[in-house]
């Protein structure tokens, strides 16, 4: 365990370290940050002297080294267009994705475990064929387009909704929270059910075939022959049973919830990080893009490993040194 | 069979669309904004209204879905080729290529496909070029994960080593005996991935990081209808995205049936 942990960790680090290249080429080597941050009126000298203090004299492989040392010390540099530090900025907006992102895994469990249960119990009924035709759409509907119906309708014609932002916030951990007022919730709805689209669909999909996988079960059989209540039956003996898979792929999925956020929270207009990396793109604001990517790469290396740990507790037969 | 008519319309975009959408001098700006079925200054009716421009949006859509097929079938025609070789080369050559090839395409897979295009597109900025580029990297590792799976089964077969017995030379065993046998799966893969690029550029398209403005794919289409959206002006963004929907779902379907057929063990 300890031997594969460490691998993974050394891995990860790798990949990090690669992953900062490639960042650092991409946004520093193509384009060039003079042009933005020196005004065109500067003579050559002034020129000379802010290309020197900002380090853009040095050759390429020493710029990477400095940006690496400062990155170790949590410096990814400052916005130019807010002028704060670029990690400090996108930590302010994480608690408004990963907000997001819970919510709409919740709301894809709360829809689509019962849809998917009663599907899997009831294949052959008519409600069961709506609801995995329902979920094939769920598939290839664009989702940025049922995003603007749902404001359309919700917000629009009919004024349930408020159609964009975050509303009201209160404060835990002294971090700001929608979900924890009424109207934030109200906020957060179309939001959250419009990220979960695709999950709930493959949720429904999931329990559907695990529940009819697991009703041929010899246990199941047997549980019934005792006379146990149908309920019973289905909620202790079947649902227990279908909820591991269900609950890893759903945690899998995580990170694209994270990053699927981000057309999400452009859509309602959601202070997430994922609209701040579609500003900061649009207006060049590279260390903000720098820092994001780097904080993105970082989660999901965090993700992944996670999931792997989380395997190997929900299934002892899944052996993590042969895998690794 | 709706896949056919899409693509035709999309081909002939120019000679059936009522109006041109990019030819100024058919533009009539006090016509923008219109609902569905209105009749506009020039005795001309827009079936499915006008944008702010006054351009007819049936139009729109007929030549945004030209640009939107031309982008998705394009990239994932290029990711196909690029994909499918370096499968190949994995599943043929083993050892360290195919453990090298496997680890990136488990990266790849491992980061989601928005996240990378937006980071690809950042870096170069937009433009159809651009898009198609990002797409083709996104997706390559679809293929080459499904080449090299099913060149792995096929190497191992006696026909393979009839071959090699031959001392045929490599690159013809490569291309007349195992590719030809791989492409069932392959084409499977590639329809879906058609389907997903398309909504894949329209998403981005969608962002404002993905084609220009000049050449509105329906991506763009629906982006521009948003800001009219909140004043009820549903249409503008409504039937562009009902033309991306029935053409994903059309592909799908087709990539269904293809499986259906390709795949005789299914045959009943």
């Amino acid at each position: 365990m300890t031997v594969f942990l460490l691998r993974r960790l050394m891995q990860a680090a790798v990949v990090v370290l690669a992953m900062s290249l490639l960042v650092f080429i991409g946004v520093y080597a193509i384009g060039d940050p003079v042009e933005i941050l020196i005004s065109p009126e500067a003579d050559q000298i002034e020129r000379e002297r802010a290309i020197a203090a900002l380090g853009l004299d040095l050759p390429l492989w020493q710029q990477y080294l400095v940006f690496l040392g400062k990155a170790l010390q949590g410096d990814l540099g400052r916005s130019f267009v807010f002028n704060e530090p670029a990690l400090q900025l996108i930590l302010q907006r994480m608690p408004a994705t990963l907000e997001l992102a819970f919510g709409a895994t919740f709301a894809a469990l709360l829809i689509g475990l019962p849809l998917g249960l009663y599907a899997g119990l009831r294949p052959d009924s008519s409600v069961s064929k709506g609801i995995m035709a329902t979920s094939i759409l769920g598939f290839s509907l664009p989702t940025f387009w049922v995003g603007l119906m749902l404001i359309m309708v919700f917000a629009v014609q009919l004024g349930w909704l408020p159609s964009t932002g975050r509303g009201e916030t209160a404060e835990l951990f002294g971090l700001r929270w929608s979900f924890l007022t009424w109207d934030g919730l109200a906020h957060m709805v179309m939001p959250a059910i419009n990220l979960a689209l695709f999950k709930i669909s493959l949720v429904i999909r999931l329990t559907r075939a695990g529940v009819r996988e697991t009703m041929l079960m010899d246990y199941v059989k047997f549980a019934r022959a005792k006379g146990l209540s149908p309920a019973r039956v289905t909620f202790v003996h079947v649902f227990k049973n279908i909820l591991i898979p269900v609950v890893t792929v759903v945690g899998l999925e995580f990170g694209g919830t994270i990053a699927f956020s981000v057309v999400t929270e452009s859509i309602f207009a959601w202070p997430g990080m994922g609209k701040l990396i579609i500003d900061s793109i649009n207006v060049l604001d590279r260390p903000v893009i720098v820092a994001y990517l780097m904080i993105i790469v970082l989660m999901f290396i965090t993700i992944n490993l996670v999931v792997d740990l989380t395997y190997s507790l929900l299934d002892p037969r899944v052996r993590l040194e042969s895998k690794a | 069979m709706v896949f056919t008519i899409i693509a035709l319309i999309a081909i002939f975009a120019p000679w059936i669309a009522p109006q041109n959408p990019y030819d100024l001098a058919q533009l009539d700006i006090m016509d923008g904004r219109m609902e569905p079925g209105t009749v506009g200054g020039a005795g001309f009716t827009y079936w499915l209204g006008t944008d702010d421009q006054g351009r007819d949006m049936l139009s729109g859509i007929m030549y945004g879905l030209r640009i939107s097929l031309t982008v998705g079938a394009g990239s994932a025609l290029i990711a196909c080729l690029v994909g499918a070789s370096l499968g190949m080369m994995a599943a043929y050559a083993g050892g360290r290529t195919d453990g090298l090839i496997m680890r990136l395409v488990d990266l790849q897979l491992s980061f989601p496909a928005i996240l990378a295009a937006l980071m690809i597109l950042a870096f170069l900025g937009k433009g159809i070029l651009n898009v198609v580029i990002a797409l083709v990297v996104v997706e390559w590792a679809y293929y080459a994960r499904t080449v090299r799976g099913s060149a792995l089964v096929e190497r191992r077969r006696e026909y393979i080593e009839a071959a090699q017995c031959l001392a045929l030379p490599t690159r013809r065993i490569i291309f007349r005996h195992l590719l030809p046998n791989c492409l069932p799966p392959l084409i499977v893969v590639a329809t879906m991935q058609i389907a997903r690029a398309i909504a894949l550029e329209a998403t981005l398209s969608f962002l404002g990081l993905g084609v220009p403005i000049t050449e509105p794919s329906l991506g763009l289409l629906i982006a521009n209808g948003y800001e009219y959206m909140l004043s009820g002006k549903y249409w503008i963004s409504f039937y562009p995205g009902i033309a991306l929907l029935v053409t994903i779902v059309s592909i799908n379907l087709v990539g269904d049936q293809l499986r259906d057929v390709l795949n005789p063990r299914l045959k009943k």
